[in-house]
């Protein structure tokens, strides 16, 4: 807008509020930034250099390698973190959206019942005990597929996506059943087509949720290889000593706070990469879960 | 059968089973879904129903169903242990101190990345200020321990070099709730802005046009046009909150306490955690995890009703 009003007042204030942000956004980078530069540190230079160090002298990467070695635990880890990104994220977003897509058609019977049953499931949280209890009994203790059922359906998202469905104008519908089409036709052909930026959306959350996610391994994973990257990072994270499986075939092994900082930034630089991409995604489904809720 | 009620009128009054074989296929489409309602929510909120039994580690399901019910023991016993009011505290203080913070601090950061005129920067600061989010709560962690360990961590040297005495910050009582909540804030904080701005791009322009012309300066703009401009999605933010407040952050607290803090830290789920997962007190926690529920259900219906008597629409509908 024009600055021909601008008062010498709110020029400062401008240049001052600016400079604010930008300290801002300064202290959102740096604790990233100083992680990454301690990742960077070898023993010897940790010794010979006195108080803090925020700049490495010459980078040492051994700890990336170390920790990226074929066959060492993080590469596992990795495997599992995969798995349950894109296998569980398929199933989370397949099983959602059939579900939304039946409830977003008001004549069929059953509908009111099946949201009642939903909106309880909103108002009453699973409790921790009781799911573990189920999962055990269920017999998936120690399974890959206890990352992904016991939360395969996030609620809200249900009801988001039956408010998109609802969208698509029924007389498209109505056309290709004139036409001919089965059901199964009208959904592969015409809804998911549609509905692919939405799925893509609720995918994306479904995506970095399960990337993210580290209680349920917690709970339901015992064998230590069979843990997602966060969890190896945890486990990294709360030991004093660093595990033998990690430091096993290397005779000079980097400080141990150069290996945490390098398995941090391991751990969080694939979803760093793809965020920028697909923040816009986010906000506007954080726009419409938060307001439609 | 069939040739019965093909005789009724064809709309409203179908019998049941006809509707059902009419939408076969979305119901089969749903089939997955809803057994994975029933499955995985319905049966563990019948679970809960343990918090009233004697649940040992070994016992399965059939076990479970036949032991004796044992009444509100478990209850009594959470109530009248000593750790009761010192959990109660540390949930309701962390509840409140997110609360102020993490609910205000994104209000304030929206109004001030509103009044950014450079669309570049207006931009750059948005997608830097919403990296956190995307963090892990272990990262989050991590990030934590890196820049406090006393073993060359940042925050202590630069303390040191201030003239200060560090400590370590995660495992003294007297700053645990510090860290915690500054962590939460940096995570949460940008991410917050986005209802806000979307809000503050809605009003109209034309608002700040005349108020300049009645000389109007900035601040006074701020107050009698921004604020009251984005007051609905404060107001909607903060009712949402309310009903969540005690599902969040226990992740954060788990990750980041230890046996040394305690005393401030330990919240119902970190208990709930440690006497069921860790103890195997499964009985016990439930039981305290249900009395937790009550307090969140409460929770809920309070922000309900504010949310219909500030004339908003109820949010369960």
């Amino acid at each position: 807008m024009s600055t021909t009003f601008e008062s010498r007042g709110e020029k400062v204030f401008r240049i001052a509020n600016a400079f604010f942000l930008l300290m801002i956004t300064a202290v959102f980078l740096l604790p990233f930034l100083i992680t990454i530069a301690g990742s960077l540190i070898s023993e010897s230079e940790l010794l010979h250099r006195e108080g803090l160090l925020l700049i490495p002298e010459n980078p040492d990467f051994s700890a990336y390698r170390m920790l990226l070695a074929k066959g060492s635990a993080v590469f596992k880890a990795f495997r599992v973190t995969l798995f349950r990104t894109f296998v569980g994220g398929f199933l989370q977003i397949m099983t959602t959206a059939a579900l939304a897509y039946g409830l977003s058609k008001r004549h069929l019977t059953g509908r009111k019942f099946i949201i009642t049953a939903l909106m309880i499931c909103l108002v009453f949280p699973v409790q921790i005990i009781p799911q573990y209890l189920v999962v055990k009994n269920y017999g998936l203790i120690d399974s890959l597929w206890s990352l992904v059922f016991p939360w395969l359906i996030n609620t809200q998202y249900v009801f988001i996506m039956m408010a998109f469905f609802q969208q698509i104008p029924e007389s498209l519908e109505e056309a290709a059943v004139i036409d001919g089409c089965s059901h199964l036709t009208i959904f592969t052909r015409i809804i998911i087509p549609l509905s692919l930026a939405s799925l893509a959306t609720i995918g994306l959350f479904y995506a970095v949720w399960q990337w993210n996610s580290w209680y349920d391994a917690a709970m339901f994973i015992n064998s230590t290889v069979k843990f997602p990257v966060q969890n190896l990072l945890r486990t990294i994270l709360v030991s004093s000593t660093l595990d033998s499986v990690l430091t096993e075939n290397s005779t000079n092994p980097p400080p141990s706070e150069s290996i945490k900082g390098a398995i941090i930034v391991i751990t969080s630089l694939p979803i760093l990469c793809v965020y920028p991409f697909v923040q816009k995604y986010f906000v506007k489904g954080f726009m419409v879960g938060s307001v439609k809720g | 059968m069939s040739t019965l009620s093909g005789e009724r009128s064809p709309s409203i009054n179908r019998p049941l089973w006809r509707n059902l074989r009419k939408d076969k296929f979305l119901y089969l489409l749903m089939l997955p879904g809803l057994l994975y309602f029933l499955l995985f929510r319905y049966i563990p909120l019948m679970g809960t129903l343990v918090a009233f039994k004697d649940v040992a580690p070994f016992d399965n399901a059939a076990t479970i169903l036949s032991s004796q019910w044992v009444g509100l023991k478990h209850f009594s016993a959470f109530i009248s242990s000593h750790y009761f009011w010192n959990i109660m505290k540390n949930t309701f203080a962390l509840a409140g101190l997110r609360m102020v913070f993490e609910f205000f601090c994104p209000v304030l950061l929206a109004l001030l990345i509103n009044e950014v005129r450079n669309r570049y920067l207006k931009k750059t600061i948005q997608t830097i200020s919403y990296m956190p989010y995307f963090l892990s709560n272990i990262v989050l962690a991590g990030l934590v321990f890196q820049l406090l360990t006393m073993n060359n961590g940042v925050i202590p040297a630069v303390v040191e070099s201030l003239g200060g005495n560090p400590v370590y910050y995660l495992g003294d009582s007297r700053y645990f709730r510090t860290v915690l909540v500054s962590a939460i804030v940096w995570r949460n904080i940008g991410w917050g802005t986005i209802v806000y701005l979307a809000a503050l791009s809605g009003i109209d322009p034309q608002l700040y046009e005349a108020a300049r012309i009645d000389g109007a300066n900035r601040f006074r703009q701020t107050i009698y046009i921004t604020l009251p401009g984005i007051s609905f999605a404060i107001a909607i933010m903060f009712i949402l909150r309310i009903s969540v407040i005690l599902n969040q952050g226990w992740e954060e607290t788990l990750l980041l306490y230890n046996p040394g803090v305690y005393s401030v830290a330990d919240i119902i789920d970190t208990y709930v955690w440690r006497m069921g997962l860790e103890q195997m007190r499964y009985s016990f926690a439930t039981a305290v995890g249900f009395f937790k529920s009550l307090l969140a259900l409460a929770l809920v219906l309070m922000s309900n009703y504010i949310a219909r008597k500030s004339g908003q629409q109820s949010m369960y509908r």
